[in-house]
């Protein structure tokens, strides 16, 4: 019986010569991830263990990026606390303010996450990884700190959920579409304690940008990874990157799925999630008529590229309404350079955008685009839980970053095609 | 390790944003946590819980984010433990890995209501809810996951492997 990409990561991390989905198993880290919330309290665990150093100082890798630039005193101390830490410890890889980035594009953008690794990060959406090839999964700070002081995390081997995407993309749709597609049919917990593993010739086409979302909101169905085979996209994105080996895996043709489930993609157009879930996907021909106060583009869901010359495409000689806010942040500083090189910072300043450094802020509602009472956003990012941007009475409607910006210029969620 | 309390019952997907807000994660003290638990779910839940009382949810609960702020809020609050059809994948790690108890069982949720006394067995899995005679069975942990619990939790069960 073959094995599945995942199955084949762990049995390597795990010195195995093979394990099967259900099995509970030690295996070895290569990245071991935390930010400005999750940090503090792993590094109160860790202290308890005992150890005086981390296990590799080149493979913890903080990065605050939370409520950072720090919103407030309290979460000055908690950087505060963070950053002794990293001194103290002697992290090569922490990211202080003017060259960190939003962690799921900064660790894949230097090089830090390469395809074969397995990764713990104190942070749902590590999972994101997964596009690289890359065993990646959210933990909580105490895995984190046991992580940081051993090297190694016990794991429950996961069965694979395949997802075969076939047929001809539509305009305006992208991994962001996809993955909504997908979490709307699956349900939130439509692949709970699950990989989720994106394949077909619609996968094999897309470019790195696009796979990275698809991957961030594995998270969004429950799913513990979300992994696409690595191919030459893959190597031509790691290879300059790369300041160690890599090994590229794929499962088996005879691997044992769970599931496999098939789609045609050119049924699905652009993807709204209306509130409180991600699952309360529809096509964008079936939204109706909701006005927007605010439009958020970046995050680690879109805030690539690729993203924000999208946004840009659709905003270029145009104005957002009178009545929307629009908040662009870039995911890296990296990010933000190439953006001002290409044009597309003066495209979103001139659309009447406020462009900010990068920060999770106005993700989960930490700061930089708070909502009061009853306002509405659309939003490129990955949640759209009850208060997720603010007041427990908001709402959040997530969707791509060409259908925000779209419903930015017209003040409430439509097509890219309404602005084209 | 037997605990007794009063159920608060809720749907399903209580996601880790109305377990703990974000807006309240600029902490990590436990004490500090533990008075805004479930707040953006039910603004009164905090006031009317007393010491040992259970939170009973159908499926998915803790979906969202890995801050383990979400289950240390829980055990700040004294809620003794957490009654699921199901539970999001990093919480459910996380309850484990702090010592907070989680149980699932579709028909302990489906039997139990809000303000029913219950009684949990969590080594056996049996869960007795007191005010309707009813007992329920839910899955036990795995043996590794006992050993975790039963030295207090993943700190302490690394510490007693780590070379010093």
């Amino acid at each position: 019986m073959g094995m599945t990409m995942v199955e084949k990561i762990l049995a390597d991390h795990a010195n195995r010569e093979e394990v099967q989905a259900g099995e509970l198993i030690n295996a070895k880290l290569d990245i071991v991830l935390g930010n400005d919330v999750t940090t503090p309290v792993a590094i109160n665990e860790f202290n308890k263990i005992g150890v005086d150093e981390v296990f590799d100082k080149e493979r913890v890798v903080i990065v605050p990026d939370h409520f950072v630039p720090n919103k407030d005193i309290n979460s000055a101390e908690q950087c505060k606390f963070t950053r002794e830490f990293a001194a103290e410890k002697e992290l090569v890889n922490y990211f202080e303010i003017g060259e960190m980035g939003i962690e799921h594009c900064l660790l894949p953008e230097q090089g830090l996450v390469l395809p074969g690794d397995t990764v713990i990060g104190a942070d749902s959406h590590t999972c994101t990884y997964g596009a690289l090839g890359a065993f990646a999964t959210g933990v909580g700070s105490t895995d984190m700190a046991a992580g940081m002081a051993t090297g190694e995390a016990w794991f429950k081997v996961p069965e694979t959920i395949k997802f075969v995407y076939q047929g001809e993309l539509n305009d305006w749709v992208g991994g962001k579409d996809l993955i909504l597609y997908t979490i709307g049919d699956i349900g939130v917990d439509g692949a709970l304690y699950k990989a989720m593993e994106f394949s077909g010739e619609v996968i094999e086409n897309l470019p790195m940008d696009h796979r990275f979302t698809m991957s961030n909101m594995a998270i969004e169905a429950g799913g513990k990874c979300g992994l696409i085979k690595p191919d030459q996209t893959t190597i031509d994105y790691v290879e300059d990157r790369a300041q160690r080996d890599y090994k590229l895996y794929q499962s088996d043709e005879d691997a044992e799925y769970e599931q496999v489930i098939e789609y045609d993609v050119s049924k699905i157009e652009p993807q709204v999630a209306f509130p409180h879930l991600p699952e309360n996907t529809r096509g964008i021909s079936e939204v109706g008529n909701v006005g927007i106060d605010q439009a958020v583009i970046g995050s680690c869901t879109n805030g690539r590229l690729d993203d924000l010359r999208l946004a840009a495409e659709v905003l270029e000689g145009k104005k957002a309404d009178d009545s929307v806010r629009l908040i662009i942040f870039p995911g890296t500083q990296e990010i933000y350079k190439q953006a001002m090189k290409e044009g597309l910072i003066e495209i979103f300043i001139d659309a009447g955008a406020a462009v900010s450094t990068p920060t999770c802020g106005p993700c989960l509602g930490g700061h930089m685009g708070v909502l009061a009472a009853g306002e509405r956003a659309i939003a490129t990012t990955n949640r759209n839980f009850v208060g997720r941007m603010g007041h427990p009475e908001s709402e959040v409607y997530l969707s791509n970053p060409a259908v925000a910006a779209a419903s930015a210029i017209k003040g409430k969620i439509v097509s890219p095609k309404e602005v084209i | 390790m037997e605990l007794r309390g009063r159920a608060w019952k809720y749907g399903d997907d209580i996601d880790t944003d109305v377990i703990i807000p974000a807006r309240y994660l600029n902490t990590s003290e436990p004490e500090e946590l533990a008075k805004y638990c479930l707040k953006d779910l039910d603004e009164d839940f905090v006031n009317k819980m007393n010491e040992g009382d259970m939170i009973v949810a159908a499926k998915n609960f803790g979906c969202g984010s890995s801050r383990e702020h979400a289950p240390l809020a829980i055990k700040a609050a004294g809620v003794s433990c957490v009654i699921a059809k199901s539970f999001a994948r990093i919480f459910y790690r996380n309850a484990i890995n702090i010592g907070l108890p989680i149980l699932e069982s579709i028909e302990a949720v489906d039997g139990i209501d809000t303000e029913d006394e219950v009684e949990v067995d969590v080594e056996s899995g049996e869960i007795r809810n007191l005010t309707k005679g009813e007992v329920y069975q839910a899955e036990p942990f795995p043996e590794f996951m006992q050993d975790i619990i039963q030295v207090g939790g993943l700190i302490n069960y690394v510490a007693g492997k780590v070379d010093k």
